[in-house]
C-alpha cells in the first residue's frame, strides 16, 4: 500500500442553477489572454446536450480516454505509444477550432463612429483570431444553453443511449440539468500518458494534474487524449493548458475560484487517501460498470490508525490526515454513497464526482399522482435514471437509484420532522441512520462554507525555497518572468531563484515573443 | 574569389554549426518557455494531412541519408555496395524522398498562405524558414542532374572528404570543394545557413522530436515529488 492525498471535488447538481458565474469567474483568472479567447477551463453544460466541444463525450469520434486489451492491461484508445508518436505530423483526433468555436468581439467602433444616418449602425461581429468580419455567429461556449440549440443536435447525446428518442424530443417530456465542468485531475490521466514531452504531471502532494509550460513542445497529443476534452491548445503561444484546479489557492487553503464563487454553492473540496499501489489494476478491470466500484475500493477510510500509519509513513503531513477525517468528499462518495465519477467508463479514475439531480414527477398530469407527501417516487422522476447511469456508472442504473431514493428520503425526513410527524419511520428502505440523514442535511441543504471547504495548507517549506520567493509574484505564464528551466544555471553559481518580477510597462507595451 | 571560398566552405561551416549549437543552449536555457513545435493544426487542419506528413518524413529520410552517405559512407561497402552503387542508391532515395519533401512543402506553404487564420497567425520566421528550406531543397534536386553527367560516383568523394573534414576539424576541407559544380556549393551554403536559423525559429522542434525515443521508454505516468522528497 502506497498512500497518495488528494484535493477532489464534488458538485451537488441537486443545486446547480445554470448561472455560469463559475465559468466566468475562471475566464477572468486564468483565460482572458490571447490564443485562450476559446479556453474555458470551467464551463456549464446543459444536459441532454452535446456540450463543449461539441459531441466531447462521442468517444468513437474523439478517440479519448484508455481502452482494455485483450491481454488485460489498458492502452491509451487513441493508441499506444508508438501510435501516437506516428500521429505527431498530423493528429487525426485533435478537435478543430471549429469544434469549439471561433472567438469573436463585436465592431464597437462602428457605433461610435458611424456618421449620422437615417438607419442605426449595427456592430457586426469580428474574428479574433483573423480579424474579418463574419456574416454569422455559429456557435459558442454555451451555445445550447437551457435546450436553446436544435433538437436534432441533441439527440447525438451519446448519454441518450437506451433512451426513446421521444423523450428527448417532445416538449412535454422534456427535461434539463446542468453540468459544470472542469478538468478531473484523474488518478489515471490519459493526458499525461499521452504526452510525449512527458510535461504533464501529476503532483504528488495534492494530485493536481499541471503542464509544465517550459517543457510542452506543443505535440498536442493531450488534447485529443483527455477524454474530457479539458486540454486546450494555445494557439498564440503553441502549448497545452489546462484548469489548474486553482493550485496556488489550494496552497493556501483556499477553495478554486469555481467553488469560491459558487452562487447555489453546491461545490466541495475536501482530502481522498487513495492507494497508489492498485491505481492501474482499478483501472484495467474488465466491466465497465465495475469501474465504479473499483475507483471507491481506491479510496482509503482516513480513520484506520493502519492507513494513518501508513500515510505518515508516506510522508502525508499531520494536518493533511485531519482534514481527510473531515473530509465532504469522502462522506458523500464513500459513506453516503451519493457522489459518482463523470464517465468512468473511459478508465481515467476522475476525481470530480456529482451528485445526481432530483426532478420533479414526470408524464402527463393524470399519472403523474405525487407521493401524499408531495414527494415523487424515483421511478417517476423526469429525468431518466438511465440517462444519469450513462453518464455517472456507466450505465448501471442501481446506485443512481440508491443515491436518488437518499436524497428524496432526506427530504421526506425534514420535512416530517419539521411538520412533527414521526420521521423515522420513513429510514429503513434508504440504508441510513437518523444521525447520517442529519448529516447529510447539513452538508447538502446548510452547506455551511467551513463543510463545503476542508483544505489543509500546503507546507511550503517542502514545496519551494520560500527565501527566493519573497518579492515574487508566484505565478506567470511567460518566459520573460521565467526562471528559465534548467535546474543547473548556463554560467554556473547558484540555481536561480524563483522570483518572478512583473513590469507593468511590458505588460502595456503588448505581448509578443521573440 | 578563392578568399570567398574558403570562407564559405571553410570557416562558415564553424560559424553556423556554433550559432545553432550556442543558439539553441541559449534558447533552451533562458527562453524554454518560447520553445514549441507552433503547431497551427488546431486553427485548420486543411492539407496538413498529407501536407504535413509527407514533408517531414521527406526531410527525416534527406537528414539521415545526408549524415549516412556523407560521414559514414563505409556502410555502404560493408553491405558490399560500390562507390556506383552508393551514387545510384543517394540519386534514386533522394531523388524520390526529395520530390515527397517537396509536394509536401508545397502543400504547407500553399496552406498557410490561403488558409486566412494560419495567415493570421503566421510570424515572419515562420514564413523564413519554410521558404529557406524551399529553396535549399530546390539546389539539393538541381544536384540530381549533374550527379546523373557522372554515374561513375567520383564526385561524391570530395563532398564526403569535405564533409569529414570539417567535423572533425581538420584544415584544408575546402580545398575539395573546389571543383564541384556551383549547385552543390550553393546547396551547401544554404544547407549551413538552415541550422543557423533553427534558434531563432521554430525549428528548435527538430531537437524535440529526436528526443520523442524517451517517451517510448518512460512509464505512462509521471508523478512529480514536492522539494522534500526531490
Amino acid at each position: 500500500m502506497k498512500v497518495r492525498a488528494q484535493v477532489a471535488m464534488v458538485m451537488n447538481l441537486d443545486k446547480c442553477i445554470g448561472c455560469h458565474t463559475c465559468s466566468i469567474t475562471c475566464k477572468n483568472v486564468w483565460t482572458s489572454r490571447e490564443g485562450m479567447e476559446y479556453v474555458w477551463f470551467n464551463n456549464v453544460e446543459t444536459k441532454p446536450g452535446v456540450g463543449y466541444p461539441h459531441e466531447w463525450e462521442n468517444q468513437e469520434r474523439w478517440n479519448g480516454g484508455w481502452q482494455r486489451k485483450g491481454n488485460g492491461t489498458i492502452e491509451p484508445k487513441q493508441g499506444a505509444r508508438w501510435r501516437i508518436l506516428t500521429n505527431i505530423f498530423s493528429n487525426p483526433n485533435l478537435p478543430q477550432l471549429d469544434d469549439y468555436y471561433e472567438p469573436f468581439t463585436f465592431d464597437y467602433d462602428t457605433l461610435q463612429r458611424a456618421p449620422e444616418s437615417p438607419m442605426v449602425p449595427t456592430a457586426r461581429p469580428k474574428s479574433i483570431i483573423t480579424g474579418e468580419v463574419k456574416d454569422k455567429i455559429d456557435g459558442g461556449p454555451n451555445w445550447e444553453d437551457d435546450l436553446g440549440g436544435e433538437s436534432a443536435e441533441r439527440l447525438k447525446d451519446v448519454n441518450a443511449d437506451g433512451i426513446d428518442p421521444d423523450l428527448l424530443a417532445s416538449f412535454e417530456n422534456t427535461f434539463l440539468f446542468y453540468l459544470p465542468r472542469l478538468c478531473e485531475h484523474c488518478l489515471n490521466p490519459t493526458c499525461v500518458a499521452s504526452c510525449p514531452s512527458g510535461s504533464i504531471y501529476k503532483r504528488e502532494e495534492d494530485g493536481i494534474v499541471l503542464v509544465d509550460q517550459d517543457k510542452c513542445r506543443g505535440w498536442r497529443m493531450c488534447v485529443s487524449g483527455c477524454p474530457y476534452k479539458k486540454i486546450y491548445y494555445n494557439w498564440h503561444t503553441g502549448k497545452a493548458e489546462k484548469c489548474t484546479f486553482c493550485y496556488p489557492r489550494i496552497e493556501s487553503g483556499q477553495p478554486t475560484i469555481c467553488s469560491e464563487t459558487c452562487v447555489g454553492r453546491l461545490r466541495y473540496l475536501g482530502v481522498m487517501l487513495y492507494d497508489a499501489d492498485r491505481i492501474e489494476k482499478a483501472a484495467s478491470v474488465e466491466q465497465e460498470q465495475d469501474l465504479y466500484e473499483a475507483q471507491l475500493g481506491l479510496f482509503l477510510d482516513p480513520k484506520d490508525p493502519a492507513v494513518q500509519m501508513q500515510a505518515r509513513q508516506d510522508g502525508i503531513p499531520d494536518n493533511w490526515l485531519e482534514a481527510a477525517k473531515r473530509s465532504p468528499i469522502y462522506k458523500m462518495a464513500v459513506e453516503w454513497r451519493l457522489a459518482f465519477p463523470l464517465h468512468p467508463e473511459y478508465r481515467t479514475l476522475p476525481m470530480v464526482w456529482y451528485i445526481p439531480p432530483l426532478s420533479p414527477a414526470a408524464g402527463s398530469v393524470e399519472n403523474a399522482a405525487p407521493e401524499p407527501d408531495g414527494l415523487p417516487d424515483t421511478s417517476s422522476l423526469r429525468i431518466p435514471v438511465r440517462y444519469l447511469a450513462n453518464l455517472l456508472t456507466a450505465g448501471n442504473e442501481e446506485p443512481i437509484v440508491r443515491a436518488l431514493d437518499r436524497l428524496l428520503a432526506m427530504r421526506r425526513y425534514m420535512r416530517k420532522k419539521d411538520m412533527g410527524d414521526d420521521a423515522a419511520l420513513l429510514l429503513p428502505s434508504v440504508g441510513l441512520s437518523e444521525s447520517q440523514i442529519e448529516e447529510m442535511y447539513r452538508y447538502l441543504a446548510i452547506a455551511d462554507y467551513e463543510d463545503r471547504y476542508v483544505i489543509p495548507t500546503s507546507h511550503q517549506e517542502a514545496m519551494s525555497h520560500s527565501f527566493d520567493d519573497q518579492g515574487s509574484c508566484g505565478f506567470s505564464a511567460d518566459s520573460r518572468f521565467s526562471e528559465g528551466v534548467t535546474g543547473a544555471s548556463l554560467f554556473a553559481g547558484k540555481e536561480r531563484s524563483n522570483a518572478q518580477f512583473i513590469s507593468v510597462d511590458e505588460i502595456r507595451r503588448g505581448n509578443r515573443r521573440p | 574569389m578563392a578568399n570567398l571560398h574558403e570562407f564559405f566552405f571553410q570557416i562558415y561551416p564553424y560559424i553556423a554549426g556554433s550559432v545553432f549549437l550556442l543558439g539553441s543552449l541559449l534558447r533552451f536555457e533562458r527562453g524554454q518557455y518560447t520553445w514549441t513545435s507552433d503547431s497551427s493544426e488546431l486553427l485548420r487542419r486543411g492539407t496538413l494531412r498529407f501536407g504535413s506528413n509527407l514533408f517531414h518524413i521527406g526531410v527525416l529520410f534527406l537528414f539521415l541519408g545526408h549524415v549516412i552517405g556523407l560521414l559514414m559512407p563505409e556502410v555502404f561497402g560493408m553491405l558490399g555496395i560500390g562507390l556506383q552503387g552508393h551514387q545510384l542508391t543517394a540519386m534514386i532515395s533522394g531523388g524520390l524522398f526529395g520530390f515527397a519533401c517537396l509536394i509536401g512543402l508545397a502543400m504547407l506553404i500553399h496552406r498557410r498562405v490561403t488558409e486566412p487564420r494560419i495567415r493570421a497567425t503566421t510570424r515572419v520566421m515562420d514564413m523564413v524558414v519554410l521558404v529557406w528550406i524551399l529553396i535549399t531543397l530546390s539546389f539539393g534536386l538541381g544536384t540530381l542532374y549533374f550527379s546523373a553527367q557522372e554515374l561513375s560516383g567520383s564526385n561524391l568523394t570530395p563532398l564526403a572528404q569535405w564533409a569529414r573534414h570539417i567535423v572533425t576539424f581538420h584544415g584544408g576541407a575546402a580545398s575539395f570543394v573546389t571543383e564541384v559544380p556551383p549547385v552543390y556549393q550553393v546547396h551547401m551554403v544554404l544547407g549551413m545557413t538552415l541550422f543557423a536559423l533553427i534558434p531563432f525559429s521554430r525549428l528548435v522542434h527538430i531537437w524535440s522530436g529526436f528526443a520523442l525515443v524517451v517517451y517510448l521508454l518512460r512509464p505512462y505516468q509521471v508523478v512529480r515529488p514536492g522539494l522534500r522528497q526531490r
